[in-house]
């Protein structure tokens, strides 16, 4: 389909709903599906930090102050939100490995595609073992735990562990998932036709696109968090 | 072609190729779909990636615990009418209450109409070869299987399957003193979570198929409502489940963790032998996620049956549905409403009258487009050609029973009438009727209807009429009665109404029990008549219906793996071109074109 002769503005999407076959004209599958799921997904994250509002505004005891929680000792200098900062400028960086990636996918340039997703996991990988750091520092060295805190509400520490960890549930499926990209590209299997382990099918480069859109989801959730979080 | 339609194929034939001179139908946007081919009979049949395995397969499933959720019933049924059996006490009884729950409306229904029928018809209807991820689609399957097995397991741990009604309100679902407070609740979220996960992949599947992978001049405006119900539904389905995924996901995290989400402040012992003291937590949050999800769910299940019984009684009616775009949108508003309708499941729960002025207004408001969708499926029988076939029965059958349950969703819908009749039999007698039989019957009159494309042979219609009368008016007599005794203030949820002073109610419910055991038995005819049919029925013929939509029009009857053969079907027209004026027949199937039909004046295409 040529997508130049299609109408444009709202003509076009009234055309577009309106024609048969395809409502994203020029969309692959595997794209639309990624859109769908994370319109899905953004559903399952709003409730999440609804339910942190809610949560919030019912306590029986006031709510523990981020900046002392969050609070990071650097040579004897107590600096707030310092590895959070690190981690949010870790991931958000990742975002733009991962767009570098898709880019030279497109160009079928496998090797630099390959190391901008082998980048990526890495800045991904790097999130994921601060936030381990994190947590174990909040466990370990100050008694947040789910079920109770010394600094104020005992849901603080429910809602922390439930959502960081969801959200690096993601952080994790996506850094394995950028491995097994990297690998593909790196052999050349989007050029060659091999088909794939489980679904026998062929695929190509816009595999890393819709990787992309997965990426950048997770690292668009993370603002959020981050604000509801560690800034209120 | 051996037993022919009567349709003229050597005119069709010739359409394939010279579609572009009479009508225009545009080119093909993409390739014709790879498909993957099986080697093995394990990889045919049980790893099977076909949609239409995977929907038989879905039907099956959720068939079988549906047969669970029955048997319960008709075990609380008995408890009811006969105290004195002492068949259940009262733990046991909250836990068939809560699996009849939850197996019925979720483990059933959802699975059964959008992985069931999403998964046979979406692809045949739209003219596809398959779901666009069928590897994917498999998965969707075994985990939902994953999922029915960690529930049933449920009876088999410590203290059994949780007993706190389908809603699983805490802080009651994770108090001691609950049955099934610790494993049996876990095992039920568990298995909850992997429904959710399991439907996703399938859903996601459902709706690209439709949005991406029609066939050529298939416009979504030429959709069967079937799929435009099944479509409407899983999207819904796609943006509430994550409510009560959510929802779970915190509830599990109280119970096996000791978070106190839900839990205000309380002392329990009971957390896997730990002793926890919570507080601050708000068990109304768990009210707004499960509901969120739980208003939204009534539809996935009921937009499906509105699909589904459009197609029967215009097939079966042999008219052109009535207002065909209303109808669309008339999906489309009620599945956009019914996410904020919510809390009027929540009246009792306590909040400020203009919370509950709200959420009356809204959920009133969706009768409007049901309104609209129940006159239209009225006028499409008027002064139709109806053929009483056994799907047509069933269909009038659910025009009736849920006009019932919506009249009585009027009651339940306004605040002041709510407060007085929540809690009793009124409401088990308003959602069975809405969201219990009505589905149930779309249902059968579906299977009735599409049986011979799924196994080339007819169902048998003599077995089939019994099994309609006594289904029908057996599921009647069950409910009807139940909203007298709901005035009477009979309550819901109690495992013996002890000697209340509503004598008359003692009486009903010997009788509501009988007549429930008459009609559990009599879906034995059911399983016989779809068992015996299958392998000894009347052969069909091809499209026996005399149907206009695209599923009946596949090379083969039934068909077989990749739909059809070598060249897919161009679509001209609607699914409902019955009794054109002039046309030789009183159908005109979607793949034909204008130049085929001789001298129709008012086709639509
Ligand atoms: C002949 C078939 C059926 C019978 C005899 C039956 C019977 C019952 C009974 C006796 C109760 C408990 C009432 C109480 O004590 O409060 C109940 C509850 C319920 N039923 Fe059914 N039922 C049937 C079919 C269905 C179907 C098809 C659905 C599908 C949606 C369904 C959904 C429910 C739900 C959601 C509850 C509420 C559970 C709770 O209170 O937690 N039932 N049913
Ligand atoms: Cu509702």
């Amino acid at each position: 389909m040529n997508r130049s002769t299609l109408p444009k503005g709202w003509d076009g999407f009234a055309h577009d709903w309106a024609a048969d076959q395809k409502v994203f004209k020029g969309m692959s599958w595997g794209k639309a599906m990624m859109w769908i799921f994370l319109l899905s997904d953004t559903f399952i994250f709003s409730c999440l930090l609804i339910s942190l509002l809610t949560g919030r505004a019912s306590t029986a005891v006031s709510w523990p102050d981020a900046s002392v929680v969050f609070g990071l000792e650097v040579f004897g200098v107590s600096v707030p939100l310092l590895l959070i900062a690190i981690m949010t400028f870790v991931l958000i960086s990742s975002s733009g490995t991962m767009a570098i990636a898709v880019k030279y996918g497109y160009e079928k340039n496998r090797k630099l595609c390959t190391i901008f997703l082998l980048l990526t996991a890495l800045c991904g990988a790097a999130f994921v073992s601060m936030q381990a750091f994190e947590w174990t520092k909040l466990i370990v060295h100050e008694g947040v735990s789910p079920w109770g805190n010394p600094f104020g509400a005992e849901q603080f520490g429910a809602f922390f562990f439930m959502i960081t960890g969801f959200h690096g549930t993601h952080v994790t499926i996506g850094v394995i998932f950028l491995l097994i990209m990297a690998r593909k590209v790196w052999r050349g299997d989007f050029d060659s036709g091999r088909r794939g382990y489980f679904t026998t099918m062929k695929s190509d480069y816009l595999a890393i696109e819709i990787m992309g859109l997965y990426w950048h989801f997770v690292d668009l959730v993370w603002v959020f968090i981050f604000a509801f979080f560690y800034l209120w | 072609m051996p037993e022919g339609d009567g349709y003229d194929y050597k005119i069709e034939a010739k359409a394939y190729t010279a579609s572009s001179s009479g009508a225009s139908v545009s080119p093909a946007e993409s390739p014709d779909q790879e498909l993957y081919h099986s080697k093995s009979w394990w990889t045919t049949y049980v790893f099977s990636q076909d949609a239409k395995y995977i929907g038989i397969q879905y039907f099956c499933a959720a068939t079988a615990i549906a047969v669970l959720g029955l048997v319960l019933s008709v075990l609380m049924r008995v408890q009811l009418a006969y105290p004195g059996l002492n068949v259940l006490d009262p733990s046991t009884y909250y836990q068939a209450i809560t699996m009849h729950g939850m197996i019925m409306v979720i483990f059933f229904l959802t699975a059964l109409f959008l992985g069931g029928f999403g998964n046979f018809l979406i692809p045949l209807m739209c003219g596809a070869r398959d779901m666009v991820f069928p590897y994917v689609n498999m998965m969707s399957f075994w985990i939902f299987l994953l999922s029915l097995l960690v529930l049933v397991a449920s009876y088999l741990v410590p203290g059994g399957p949780t007993g706190a009604g389908w809603t699983l309100y805490p802080p009651q679902v994770i108090t001691a003193g609950t049955p099934g407070n610790l494993w049996g609740l876990v095992l039920m979220l568990v298995s909850i979570v992997l429904f959710v996960v399991g439907f996703t992949m399938g859903g996601l599947n459902y709706v690209i198929t439709v949005l991406q992978a029609r066939t050529r001049g298939m416009t979504l405006m030429r959709m069967p409502l079937s799929v435009w119900g099944i479509f409407v539904a899983t999207i819904i389905a796609l943006l509430a489940f994550p409510a009560l995924l959510v929802g779970g996901l915190m509830l599990l995290l109280d119970t096996v963790l000791g978070t106190s989400f839900y839990m205000p402040a309380i002392i329990a012992t009971s957390n896997f032998g730990n002793e926890v003291s919570t507080e601050g937590g708000s068990p109304l949050l768990f009210q707004h996620l499960f509901w969120f999800f739980g208003h939204p769910e009534v539809y996935i299940v009921a937009l499906p049956a509105f699909g589904i019984v459009s197609d029967l009684i215009s097939v079966h009616a042999r008219r052109n549905i009535f207002g065909y775009r209303m109808m669309v949108w008339a999906i489309i508003a009620i599945a956009a409403l019914s996410f904020i309708v919510w809390a009027h499941h929540m009246y009792i729960a306590g909040f400020t009258p203009w919370f509950g002025f709200f959420f009356a207004s809204t959920t009133l408001m969706i009768a409007i487009p049901t309104g609209i969708k129940m006159y239209n499926w009225l006028l499409t029988l008027w002064r139709g050609n109806i053929r009483f076939t056994v799907p047509m029965l069933f269909a009038l059958a659910f025009f009736i029973t849920f006009l019932n349950g919506g009249l009585t969703g009027m009651f339940m819908g306004n605040v002041g009438t709510d407060i007085a009749l929540s809690d009793t039999y009124f409401v088990v007698a308003h959602f069975h009727f809405t969201i219990g039989i009505a589905p149930v019957l779309v249902v059968f009159g579906a299977v009735y209807h599409w049986f011979p494309l799924a196994t080339g042979r007819m169902l048998d219609e003599g077995l089939g009429k019994i099994h309609f009368w006594i289904t029908f008016v057996g599921a009647y007599m069950i409910y009807f009665p139940m909203h007298y005794q709901g005035l009477q203030g009979v309550p819901r949820r109690y495992f013996e109404m002890y000697n209340s002073s509503q004598a008359s109610s003692s009486g009903l419910n010997e009788f509501i029990t009988i007549v429930t055991i008459v009609v559990a038995l009599s879906q034995l005819i059911f399983f016989y008549n779809i068992i015996n049919s299958a392998r000894a029925g009347k052969k069909a013929k091809k499209n026996p219906w005399d149907a206009n939509s695209l599923e009946w029009q596949t090379p083969e009857m039934p068909p077989k793996h990749g739909n059809w053969g070598r060249t897919l079907p161009v679509v001209y027209r609607w699914p409902y071109d019955f009794n054109v004026p002039g046309a030789s027949k009183d159908y005109i199937p979607q793949n034909v074109s204008p130049s085929q039909v001789r001298g129709a004046k008012a086709e639509r295409t």
